[in-house]
């Protein structure tokens, strides 16, 4: 007996001929269309993101000096961007966390323990610590280890003003800095996701450089609690991490400070995190970087764009071994 | 309403705006501008991660199925399916676009680089030939045993989605350790489903033996 087996297909499934042929088309078609979907959709939470809203409580800092020659031109992320966007682990490890919680934060009284190789060791008030420094605004690019970036109005001063002051010996070879240890000010710290407190450090020669800043506040206000109150350090040059927040402790030594991130995971964060997009990280690309605010991503710049100023630092360091 | 009206005619289509309540909140929230600060990696995080539940929704359905004895549970399950894959699609899409700008050298060379990137886009490239065959006629066409092994795939690319998920986070892994240990209990249960099987199979055959040399 003969049975009859059903085609595979039917006639209905198969594709007409001229739908086939010009299937290319098709294909450019619905990508250009999905595209423009996508840019309608996003577009708009852009532009809201980038209007300013300062805290109109917030200390404003009077005779600014302002026009860095160090300062970029590129548009400023907002105050919203700025404030509420963080990685600042000791208030919990969600980006906006801590904008909720660092109120519990007290920026005042403050003081910072200066030590190691240098002829005025001691605690200084955080009054004293910037006493006869004038404050200036600095608007540097920011770029994340994670791959995304912000253009930042610091108020700050640069370190090497501070350091002088305490006249640092012949033995200073690196300067270390610690963020506060308080549970009750900072409550993530009572869950081990770091090794509290943060550490950080720098080179001396990268200390003193120029561009290198102690920041005090942002958008010509006093730097509110969640970016690192009331002071911290910015390296434009070198990733985020770097940019230790709300100091309390600076050790000048003689050798390499084992920094928070490294003592981490040594494999894929180092002591100097220059900013380099020859160097990947090893779970992802340092090629390019989301500016917050723009749709596509933009190429990231060796030394973070500022390599005619600190590019000399390195000179004859492998920088894939010193990353 | 009898039970089977009642799943196709209410509980299907209640399913069915309950998988498109997350595209819909994204998409309120793109136009509205409260996706956050990043609402570029807030939609990839969001569309990821529910491709993510969704698929262990999918794998999901059969244990619920044998534990509770309700059957037209099954009815769900091609329809979760597919709604992975459509999540996983606008996932992989934006990625593609926003972050690769549509180059395809940018792509290959995430996927060859970047382990990460190679388990999650192998994980969606597995569920194309699944949401391909998931028709009834593929069904008839393949054979039912034929068809039920190539869809042993989802377990793969449940496995390989929790494993991009982990691989891409910076410090904690707690929700990714939360998807693997349900994903390792959904497959775990079929694998001592599977080995009790066999065992009595072995020892029915035994004894049948057994019987007829008695």
């Amino acid at each position: 007996m003969l049975i009859k087996k059903p085609a595979d297909i039917r006639e209905s499934e198969v594709t007409p001929k001229d739908w086939y042929l010009r299937r290319r088309e098709f294909i450019r078609v619905a990508g250009s269309i999905a595209a423009a979907a996508a840019t309608v959709a996003v577009t708009p939470s852009l532009l809201t993101a980038a209007e300013a809203t300062q805290n109109p409580n917030a200390y404003r800092f009077p005779d600014l000096k302002k026009g860095s020659p160090y300062d970029t031109t590129e548009k400023l992320n907002s105050y919203n961007d700025i404030t509420t966007y963080n990685n600042f682990y000791e208030f919990g490890l969600d980006k906006a966390d801590p904008a909720r919680y660092a109120h519990t934060l007290q920026p005042r009284p403050w003081s910072i323990v200066v030590e190691g190789e240098c002829n005025k060791p001691g605690r200084y008030d955080i009054e004293d610590f910037t006493k006869g420094i004038a404050l200036e605004e600095r608007i540097y690019r920011m770029r994340c280890v994670e791959a995304w970036s912000m253009v930042i109005p610091w108020v700050g001063f640069p370190l090497s003003e501070a350091i002088k002051k305490f006249e640092p010996t012949a033995k200073a070879k690196y300067v270390e800095f610690k963020t506060l240890v308080d549970f009750r000010q900072m409550p993530a710290q009572s869950e081990p996701n770091l090794q509290w407190p943060y550490r950080e450090g720098l080179r001396m020669d990268e200390a003193m450089h120029p561009l290198t800043l102690m920041a005090v506040g942002l958008y010509g206000e006093v730097l509110p609690n969640q970016n690192g109150a009331p002071i911290r350090l910015v390296v434009p040059w070198k990733y985020g991490f770097k940019g230790i927040k709300s100091i309390v402790s600076m050790r000048f030594v003689e050798s390499e400070p084992l920094n928070t991130w490294k003592q981490t995971r040594a494999s894929e964060y180092g002591f100097y995190a220059n900013v380099n997009p020859e160097v990947d990280h090893p779970r992802w690309s340092q090629k390019t970087e989301r500016r917050i605010g723009e749709l596509f991503r933009r190429k990231t710049l060796p030394f973070n764009g500022y390599a005619e100023h600190v590019a000399s630092l390195y000179a004859g360091m492998d920088l894939r071994k010193f990353y | 309403m009898t039970q089977t009206q009642l799943v196709r005619r209410v509980l299907k289509p209640a399913v069915f705006l309950a998988c498109l309540v997350p595209a819909g909140r994204l998409l309120y929230n793109a136009l509205w501008g409260s996706l956050g600060v990043n609402p570029l990696e807030t939609l990839t995080n969001e569309t990821g991660i529910w491709t993510l539940r969704l698929l262990v929704a999918t794998i999901a359905i059969t244990p619920i199925r044998w534990l509770t004895k309700w059957n037209a549970i099954i009815t769900f399950r091609r329809m979760i399916g597919l709604f992975a894959f459509f999540y996983g699609c606008v996932h992989f899409f934006i990625y593609f676009l926003f972050d690769r700008s549509l180059m395809l050298d940018g792509l290959w060379e995430d996927i060859v680089l970047r382990p990460y990137i190679t388990v999650g886009f192998t994980a969606l490239a597995l569920m194309v030939p699944l949401a391909i065959t998931s028709t009834k006629g593929w069904i008839r066409r393949l054979g039912g045993q034929r068809w039920n092994l190539l869809h042993k795939l989802v377990y793969a690319s449940a496995v390989l989605g929790v494993l991009h998920y982990w691989w891409k986070v910076k410090l904690d892994v707690s929700n990714p350790m939360i998807y693997a240990a349900i994903v390792g209990v959904l497959l775990g249960w079929r694998l001592v489903k599977a080995i009790t099987k066999r065992n009595e199979a072995r020892r029915r055959s035994a004894r049948a033996s057994a019987f007829s040399e008695g």
